[in-house]
């Protein structure tokens, strides 16, 4: 590693002037000051598509800004690529992590920093400072330990422990805490701050307001390409943030009549699943959803959630043994050998968790994708042949009604942001009026109007006597749209909750595998209960 | 069966397994690093016709091996210009190279040599010639280990000692050097490497060249060691069997070694053994030399279990927004 330069006193660690960079026509970053004290911790906070991973891209020599200047210490740098950046002083964590999974801790932090040809002096001098840094900010991980054996907040802990061992000064993190229970992204901001202290820069990518009024010192808001304010912290509130990201006011809050429960819709008993590599995914699922109420499943991704959809949904993955009754209004509903078109038939909307694969076909224009899974409806046929001019004049009013923008119903599912193929998904499902409605991950990578419009629909939708099993990562969606939490950890329902008396320690002890009354400390979370399988690595 | 003739199968199958066994560690580096490699069977075909022709002219196995790595190195930097800078899709890019190198071999054979696309015989300096190790003859009256040494031991050309040297220098570079380091996590996720500040195509690049340098080996081993000049189509498909070698191997080089040596050794025994009389039924001879296939398909077939592909494999790397 080589000496950085000296650091005038005073300089910001990071100084950017007028960065443009456009792909195309898409103008990513127009004209983007932004300065960044020295041992703060600076949030940069915008909606999807505001321009922050480009950004974020540029410093770390991924892309060549059209113009501008970025200073780094005082110094005007240029950075060409990742080396430059490394040797700059940047260090990245992303929020796909960049790890070798089946490469130990060890060999993953040397990775092209190695200190020559032969890799045994550098994995002991390695191994060394890991233990240095690990006393010294609580990153203790196993250095031998394989990655993909690691929970992911220890695989984030690797990530930060790359960028330190390269002697980063600035530490960027991108949407650190997506993939991490309560308890992980507390241990994550106690290892921020005592980074901080010491007299690094970090600067903190994120959509989530909380976590921006919780941890930063000051804050900058990114809209459309632009860089609309910067302001400290401690200065502002999330009602103002939210405004400035969508330009203009937003309800932050869902704000919804307390629910009026009816009877059962859907009787889950004893549901067990085993997969095709023969893991036990769902261990016994006890689960009521009546009409009139949001049944929210809070859990991290990958304890069971996604299987408990696909089953209710009709499409198991392939080979897994399925065990347990379904009584849809009373009805018993079988378990297998049904299929998707058949659950929707008995009135069982479905928004998948993920709309790219399994919500939407990309390719395909706006008007098949509304009519998917509907296509056989009576009104939708002439003859033995489908109603195209039906099924336009259909997909053309749900567009509308959902505003998803652009309203253009023959392009591709794929030219439309996050948030609108989300709506698309969600104006299918939803405009059926299904008696129960399986929502995965509603507003994943979805922005915050269209946060706050999926929300609305979904408590109309319960309002109207229906009922909404809501699965989500999100503890902050779930508080807000349900009316009874049940949290799921290992294929099993930890426990259940009302919001109102919830608390997120509480329900983080859950989502961790911790039974109430039973105190653990923070690292006694099994790693292989929070291991996530490949959807988010 | 008597220990000689033991010796003398266990003896033909080393020279059998030799050009596989090479092979295999060419496809080792290439697939490591992502790269997936069908090609193997052209590289070593074009490496053949280079290595026979150069040795014919200048009358030089060693001159005859140079050009055979330079003929396969060339094949591989085609690989590596369609698979890794414009990346195109590796299969398709090395089914090509199967059949370029199928056709311009015998074009060009026929255009020099007008031999019906063979080149002519080799001898003498134009041969790698088998090397008799020191003591061989002294030692050959000691019980067991004597003939082991002579017969199985010495009485090889270099190729072949070169060849089993490559499988612990194989396993040396790979988990014991940076640029085994390197090689296995460009193969496992391009984009680890690339974060780190390391040229993801430079090190395809760079193992693709070593893959091309292993197959001309190869190459040069079948047309100027083991025979005597270069005949049409003369690899038969061992550069499909040392990819299910590779495979049976796990990607591992001992894996490799292991793998190659039994393939060698069915060919050994279908050679010796062309009609295999078991008494109450002779194995026709057209069974005995299919057999090495036949191991090669049920290997795929997952007889294995399971073997896990570096996970990048395949797929031309694209830096994600």
């Amino acid at each position: 590693m080589t000496a950085q330069p000296e650091v005038p006193d005073g300089a910001p660690a990071i100084e950017l002037r007028g960065i443009s960079k456009a792909f195309g026509p898409v103008q990513a970053n127009k004209g983007i000051d932004l300065r960044v004290s020295r041992g703060t911790i600076h949030g940069i906070i915008g909606e999807n598509g505001a321009g922050k991973s480009t950004l974020m891209s540029i410093l770390y020599g991924f892309y060549r800004p059209d113009s501008g200047e970025i200073l780094i210490g005082g110094n005007p740098i240029t950075i060409t690529d990742s080396q430059t950046a490394i040797r700059a002083g940047i260090g990245m964590v992303f929020q796909h992590f960049k790890l070798v999974q089946n490469f130990t801790v060890l060999e993953n932090v040397i990775l092209g920093a190695e200190d020559g040809r032969l890799l045994r002096p550098s994995l002991s001098r390695a191994r060394g400072e890991l233990k240095r840094l690990a006393s010294e900010y609580e990153l203790q991980v196993d250095p031998d330990a394989l990655v993909e054996d690691l929970s992911v907040g220890h695989q984030q802990r690797v990530e930060i422990l790359k960028a330190l061992y390269r002697q980063a000064d600035i530490l960027i993190l991108d949407e650190p805490t997506g993939v991490l229970t309560p308890a992980e992204a507390d241990h994550l901001f106690r290892i921020l701050r005592g980074l901080r202290d010491e007299g690094k820069t970090i600067i903190l990518i994120t959509h989530k307001l909380r976590e921006i009024m919780e941890i930063t010192d000051n804050v900058s808001v990114m809209r459309r390409g632009e860089m609309v304010a910067s302001v400290t912290t401690s200065e502002t509130s999330p009602t103002q943030l939210a405004e400035l990201m969508v330009g203009r006011k937003v309800l932050l809050r869902v704000e919804k009549a307390p629910a009026q429960p009816g009877a059962p819709v859907l009787e889950v008993r004893g549901l067990r699943m085993v997969d095709a590599a023969g893991v036990e995914r769902l261990r016994g699922i006890d689960l009521d959803i009546r009409a009139g109420e949001v049944l929210g499943i809070a859990g991290v991704a990958g304890n069971g959630q996604t299987q408990l959809l696909e089953i209710l949904g009709g499409y198991p993955e392939a080979g897994a043994k399925i065990e347990g009754a379904l009584r849809l209004k009373g009805q018993p509903l079988p378990l297998t050998g049904s299929d998707a078109g058949a659950r929707r038939k008995a009135g069982i909307g479905h928004v998948p968790e993920d709309r790219q694969v399994e919500g939407l076909i990309m390719d395909f224009s706006a008007w098949e994708n509304v009519a998917f899974g509907y296509h056989d409806a009576p009104e939708f046929q002439s003859g033995w042949l489908m109603d195209q001019s039906a099924i336009r004049a259909d997909a053309q009013a749900k567009i509308e009604h959902f505003d998803v923008r652009p309203p253009n119903p023959e392009l591709a599912a794929k030219n439309f942001s996050g948030g609108n193929q989300q709506k698309i998904v969600v104006a299918r499902e939803v405009e059926r009026n299904p008696d129960l409605l399986l929502i995965g991950q509603p507003t994943r990578g979805v922005d915050i109007g269209a946060i706050e419009f999926i929300h609305k629909r979904i408590i109309a939708l319960r309002d109207a006597g229906k009922a909404v099993l809501l699965v989500s990562v999100e503890l902050d969606e779930i508080m807000a749209l349900a009316d009874r939490i049940a949290v799921m950890f290992d294929g099993r329902i930890m426990g259940e909750r009302l919001p109102e008396e919830a608390t997120t320690a509480d329900l983080g002890c859950l989502m961790a595998g911790i039974e109430p009354g039973t105190i653990a400390p923070q690292d006694a979370i099994p790693p292989a209960a929070l291991h996530v399988p490949a959807e988010g690595a | 069966m008597d220990f000689p003739t033991i010796l003398q199968i266990l003896d033909s199958a080393v020279r059998l397994m030799t050009p596989l066994l090479l092979a295999c560690l060419a496809g080792l580096y290439s697939e490591r690093a992502g790269v997936f490699d069908i090609g193997l069977e052209g590289k070593m075909l074009m490496a053949a016709f280079t290595a026979a022709s150069v040795a014919y002219a200048t009358d030089s196995a060693w001159l005859g091996l140079i050009a055979g790595i330079l003929g396969a190195v060339l094949m591989s930097l085609i690989h590596g210009l369609a698979a890794i800078t414009f990346r195109g899709n590796q299969l398709i890019s090395g089914v090509a190279i199967n059949f370029l190198a199928s056709g311009l071999t015998v074009l060009l054979g026929q255009k020099i040599f007008g031999l019906a696309g063979r080149t002519p015989s080799l001898a003498g300096p134009a041969r790698f010639s088998e090397i008799t190790l020191p003591f061989a003859e002294a030692l050959r009256p000691v019980p067991v280990i004597g003939p082991i040494y002579a017969e199985l031991i010495s009485g090889h050309t270099i190729l072949v000692y070169i060849a089993f040297a490559m499988v612990p220098l194989t396993w040396w570079v790979l988990y014991r050097t940076r640029f085994g380091l390197r090689l296995r996590a460009v193969g496992e996720n391009p984009a680890s490497v690339d974060t780190a500040g390391v040229s993801v195509t430079r090190l395809r690049y760079a193992a693709v060249m070593i893959c091309g340098a292993l197959c001309g080996i190869a190459g040069a081993y079948l047309a100027t060691g083991i025979s005597a000049g270069f005949v049409k189509e003369m690899t038969a498909g061992r550069g499909f069997i040392a990819l299910a070698a590779l495979i049976f191997a796990k990607w591992r080089p001992w894996g490799a070694l292991g793998a190659c040596f039994l393939f060698g050794l069915f060919e050994a025994l279908a050679n010796r053994f062309p009609n295999l009389d078991l008494g109450f039924v002779t194995v026709p001879s057209m069974f005995m030399s299919a057999l090495p296939y036949i191991l090669t398909v049920v290997i795929l077939a997952g007889f294995v279990g399971r073997a896990i592909p570096p996970r990048a494999g395949g797929e031309p790397y694209v830096k994600e927004r």
